[in-house]
């Protein structure tokens, strides 16, 4: 007699206790650490294909450098993202922070609060999101943001006349291009600053959603609004907040912006927010809510900036740049269908 | 009022709604509905789809405002305006969807908008650790056995689902839970689970209101039972007052069923 077909004394119990199907176990495992494996191979083929560049101090560095804008725009959407919302205006959210805070800056607002400029202005226009969304009650967040990235936009090409607005102070732009030097990295060994800021926030944002009351209820929200609601949450307040968080962290990558480039830009991050969306998708989180991690999200980031980065130590066209970030996109997408299919069968 | 003389008989009402309306635009869902729930019984609601069984329901857990009409808990007049008013002063409602959050583990669904730990500038730092010991101790009072207190809702069965919604309806000193077809979705095999759950909620004090269809479950469960018709009160009873056909007839609109033309309408 086989351990399957000993004697069950309750049914209702065994369907319980069955062991997790083998395909829902892998799917399991590849949803879990698949984004992580895949970051991992592609530094080690880009350390085959290019032995003498990728793995050096200063790629490696530079890449972290790079990533940064969309490292903080994909924190900001991971947020929206895990309520099952969608924030389509971070890309003008970020665009305005850098053209307002590039405007006060060089109009000689002192430089503590020239920094604030950005940040500020993000939290602005993340509210103007939520009041879309909660107040008006406009039937999905991919409205309200459709106009609001149109809009702000417009904005910025209105306050700037179209034009850029260059010689931002260095105080303002340390954030964004401030290094910090490791002797024991070698000559170019140092951090960049803008690593430090990305890892602040995203440890920041990690314990939030996972030890916070709040970030708790933001999981619950995108996991069923309905079981939040008659939980006593009160979930505008909790979308309000989402989208204030996800605008606050397109002003902080307008801070970084202005810090790289010393001016403002009014078409800077023109299809950012689809970058940043698609860093969230591979990294794992649902388009449906409730699930996903910042570390995926950052190594859905991380996949793209690796993929940037090596394609063009590999002399391959930008064109395919595109081509297979829209194929890693469907492929990530494609997983989670997977293990949705996998768990319903376990 | 027919239940009069037999209200005088009975200790002082837990809660008491009085002349209860409410109207969804132009469509009155409710219409003067009266409710005496006594501590520690079970009360059982009936009525035809769109009777306003539920409508009242989510009046008394504050999901919806009444347009009309009174409410005492306690021998208090009180003003309910959202589910956290219900539940403040102890009433929980166990809905029909479950509501329960599939995304998330047992422990947390069970605290979900009352997580325990630290407050700090006004959020609370969840203790996990304490969600999970609390929520362990709080399935053992009640008899629930779950594999772990980390299972996510999702992959739970429906029997167990509704263990952990009623778990979660009852974990705060419940004065009164309210159960909308809580055995509606349910494997046979479970349905006795859940009942034997309402029972043991009686055996603590706290009361029980019931909406089913299934006259199985009523005449197990509950003490006294009150049907609505079209958004009114249209009949209560004592359950052993009473029997299958005549509630069928009142589900219906009539009174004074017998039992044979209770099988012609069905």
């Amino acid at each position: 007699m086989t351990a399957s077909d000993r004697p069950v004394e309750d049914g209702l119990d065994r369907a319980e206790d069955a062991p997790e199907s083998r395909t829902a176990r892998r799917m399991r495992m590849v949803d879990k650490y698949g984004v992580f494996a895949v970051v991992v191979l592609m530094m080690i083929v880009l350390t085959i294909l290019a032995p003498d560049i990728f793995p050096t101090v200063q790629n490696l560095t530079n890449i972290l450098r790079q990533i940064a804008m969309n490292a903080l725009l994909a924190l900001g959407l991971y947020i929206v993202i895990m309520t099952a919302g969608i924030d389509l205006s971070v890309g003008s959210i970020m665009a305005l922070a850098t053209m307002l805070l590039a405007m006060a800056d060089t109009s000689g607002l002192i430089w503590p609060l020239a920094l604030l400029v950005g940040p500020l202005i993000g939290i602005g226009c993340g509210l103007v999101n939520g009041f879309g969304v909660t107040v008006l009650r406009l039937p999905h967040p991919f409205i309200m943001t459709l106009g609001t990235l149109f809009t702000l936009r417009g904005v910025t090409n209105l306050v700037s006349n179209g034009r850029p607005v260059s010689g931002v102070s260095r105080e303002v732009r340390f954030l964004g291009s401030g290094e910090i030097p490791v002797p024991f990295l070698g000559e170019f060994g140092s951090i960049p600053v803008s690593a430090v800021v990305l890892l602040v926030c995203y440890g920041g944002v990690g314990y939030f959603i996972s030890k916070v009351s709040l970030g708790r209820h933001i999981v619950a929200v995108g996991g069923n609004p309905q079981a939040a609601r008659v939980s006593g949450i009160n979930v505008d307040r909790v979308l309000m907040i989402t989208y204030a968080l996800s605008g606050f962290f397109a002003g902080l990558a307008g801070l970084m912006l202005a810090g790289r480039t010393g001016a403002g830009f009014p078409n800077a991050g023109i299809g950012a927010e689809l970058d940043a969306i698609a860093a969230v998708i591979i990294g794992g989180a649902s388009f449906f809510g409730g699930r996903g991690t910042v570390y995926g999200v950052f190594a859905g980031v991380l996949v793209m900036g690796l993929l940037r980065n090596g394609l063009n130590l590999l002399d391959v066209s930008a064109f395919w740049q595109q081509t297979l970030i829209g194929m890693i996109v469907v492929g990530a997408v494609y997983v989670d269908v997977l293990r949705r299919k996998a768990g319903s069968n376990a | 009022m027919s239940d009069d003389s037999m209200g005088d008989a009975r200790p002082t009402p837990l809660l008491e709604m009085r002349g209860i309306t409410k109207r969804f635009g132009a469509v009155t869902a409710l219409d003067h509905v009266d409710l005496l729930l006594y501590p520690g019984e079970v009360l059982g609601i009936v009525g035809d789809n769109g009777a306003g069984k539920s409508t009242l329901m989510k009046v008394l857990s504050g999901l919806h405002s009444a347009s009309d009409g009174e409410l005492h808990f306690d021998g208090r007049r009180v003003e309910l305006h959202s589910p956290k008013d219900a539940q403040d002063i102890g009433i929980e409602m166990v809905y029909q969807d479950l509501s329960l959050a599939g995304n998330l583990p047992i422990h947390e669904n069970i605290y979900l908008g009352r997580e325990p730990g630290k407050k700090r500038i006004g959020f609370t730092i969840v203790d996990h650790k304490l969600s999970r010991k609390m929520a362990m101790e709080h399935l053992d009072r009640l008899h629930i056995t779950v594999k772990s207190v980390d299972q996510k809702v999702e992959e739970l069965s429906g029997g167990q689902q509704q263990a952990v919604a009623i778990a979660r309806s009852t974990a705060f000193d419940a004065r009164v839970v309210i159960m909308d077809e809580p055995t509606a979705s349910l494997a046979i095999k479970e349905v006795g689970k859940v009942l034997d759950l309402i029972k043991r909620l009686r055996e603590n004090g706290t009361s029980v209101i019931l909406i089913s269809h299934r006259m199985d479950d009523v005449f197990f469960v509950c003490d006294r039972i009150m049907a609505l018709f079209h958004g009114r009160n249209f009949e209560e009873s004592a359950i052993r007052e009473t029997s299958r056909n005549e509630v069928i007839g009142w589900i219906m609109g009539t009174k004074g069923h017998t039992e044979a033309l209770a099988h012609d309408r069905l």
